[in-house]
């Protein structure tokens, strides 16, 4: 029988990667936590962007927490779906805007 | 949507305890989670006990014209267990008697009580400083007879709480059912018309938000400031305060989460995010809820799992405060849902 690589729980055991480098982990958490604080971008704001985020690196944990972290800020279906595109559209526009390397390399390869 | 209450189904979970033994096997079970009379003393020596008596809510029975996806108390058309006129006057004997500032009415749709006007107009006359009622708003549309409610409520400057669990259509119409937003939407419109939410009335109108699933609330005033803007912008409606209340697991909430598989992620969460702060500030150690046939309970939740005061006096007829006061607070699993982040009572948050 497989083990999938990816387990819905071990979401909840992100806070482990402290136990092998504590100095380290604290370091990241604190960074991390004061990142999502209300700022001049409201947390809500900073949640939208994260789960377009997520879905750019296509972390599943990260996909499931801010999905959550939304619901529970009030973000809804349509903003949600939104924030996807936004992610879709810079990751299509990157491979896209490469077109152009390749249009100048042929154009220069040609006669 | 359902249209009955679970009773009405005859569902499994419509007994209480039914429900009180899923919240205690399980994951709860030795070697699981952490009870919540467990958790609570690692933070303080002793079980919860009461305080001074503020808040008087009561029940006036579980009829109601909806039948919400989340509901505490199963209400519904199909429940006809409602208060007597006797026990109504002992209710008002009993305010007149005690410490407590609030009279919190609520059901069911209290409005549908055919003694709810003569109820409110002699509780009036007592002087509490807050009476309020809780409102489903639809009641207040759903038949010409109640067109008049926002001019009662304020001729006797009642505190009108009023469920909407969101500023949009789609989620209100998911937990509450088809066509409840636009009602919603008048009636608010209807209360603002009378003074209700306008700035210096003195007429109070505030707003509960619960979740539309199985996810904790967001932070209170940050909520509060996107229902108040979405609101004005799109409807010019005026409001006072947001209460976002969590959504304990019992009753039609409970029965939803183990169908949608929601049940122990929702528990887990809802440990997780204990707050012992909130312990201190729970709503059961200043309320007294009062059922439809004048039993006695810590809070509507408990009285909904039929978790009767764990006192000598547990009916109106017998009523002593003192004797009252020296108990314990009766706990299950579900009392994590009021002590998860930032608290949650019936006033909201409480962090």
């Amino acid at each position: 029988m497989s083990t999938p690589y990816y387990e819905n729980q071990d979401l909840k055991k992100f806070k482990n990667i402290s136990d092998w480098s504590p100095e380290l982990g604290k370091k990241f958490f604190d960074y991390y936590n004061s990142v999502f604080e209300e700022g001049a971008l409201t947390s809500r704001e900073k949640s939208l962007i994260a789960l377009a985020v997520a879905h750019t690196v296509q972390c599943p944990y990260c996909i499931d927490a801010y999905t959550q972290d939304g619901l529970e800020r009030g973000v809804d279906k349509q903003e949600m779906m939104e924030a996807v595109h936004v992610a879709a559209s810079i990751r299509g526009g990157a491979s896209l805007v490469h077109g152009v390397q390749m249009m100048n390399v042929y154009e220069k390869r040609s006669m | 949507m359902a249209v009955k209450s679970l009773k009405g189904r005859q569902h499994n979970l419509a007994d209480s305890k039914r429900q009180l033994e899923y919240l205690s096997n399980g994951i709860f079970a030795p070697g699981g989670l952490p009870t919540f009379e467990t958790q609570v003393k690692t933070f303080q020596d002793t079980s919860l006990r009461p305080k001074t008596l503020e808040i008087l809510q009561i029940n006036l029975g579980y009829m109601c014209n909806q039948v919400c996806a989340h509901c505490h108390v199963d209400a519904g058309p199909d429940r006809k267990e409602m208060m007597s006129r006797t026990t109504m006057e002992q209710c008002l004997k009993i305010l007149k008697q005690t410490s407590a500032t609030t009279l919190d009415l609520t059901g069911g749709a209290p409005e549908m009580h055919p003694d709810f006007r003569w109820f409110v107009s002699e509780a009036s006359k007592i002087g509490v400083s807050d009476l309020i009622v809780r409102s489903n708003l639809t009641i207040l549309r759903a038949n010409k007879k109640y067109y008049d409610l926002p001019e009662f409520f304020k001729a006797h400057n009642i505190h009108v709480v009023s469920s909407l669990p969101f500023y949009k259509k789609e989620k209100t119409d998911r937990q509450r059912g088809d066509g409840v937003f636009s009602q919603s939407i008048t009636a608010l419109k209807e209360l603002n018309k009378v003074g209700y939410g306008k700035e210096n009335s003195g007429l109070q109108l505030d707003l509960v938000y619960n979740p539309s699933g199985a996810f904790l609330p967001a932070d209170q005033k940050a909520l509060e400031a996107d229902f108040k803007k979405a609101l004005k912008k799109d409807f010019d409606i005026d409001f006072n305060q947001l209460f976002t209340i969590t959504n304990l697991p019992i009753s039609r909430f409970l029965a939803y989460l183990i169908a949608s598989e929601n049940y122990e992620d929702y528990m887990q969460r809802l440990v997780e995010a204990f707050n012992p702060k909130a312990v201190a500030q729970v709503m059961c150690t200043n309320t007294l809820s009062v059922s439809w046939d004048g039993f006695l309970y810590d809070c509507d939740f408990n009285q909904m799992l039929e978790l009767k005061v764990a006192s000598p006096v547990q009916n109106l007829n017998d009523f002593d405060l003192d004797q009252l006061q020296d108990r314990f607070i009766r706990v299950s699993q579900h009392c994590y849902g009021c002590t998860a982040g930032a608290g949650s009572s019936c006033q909201g948050s409480t962090v």
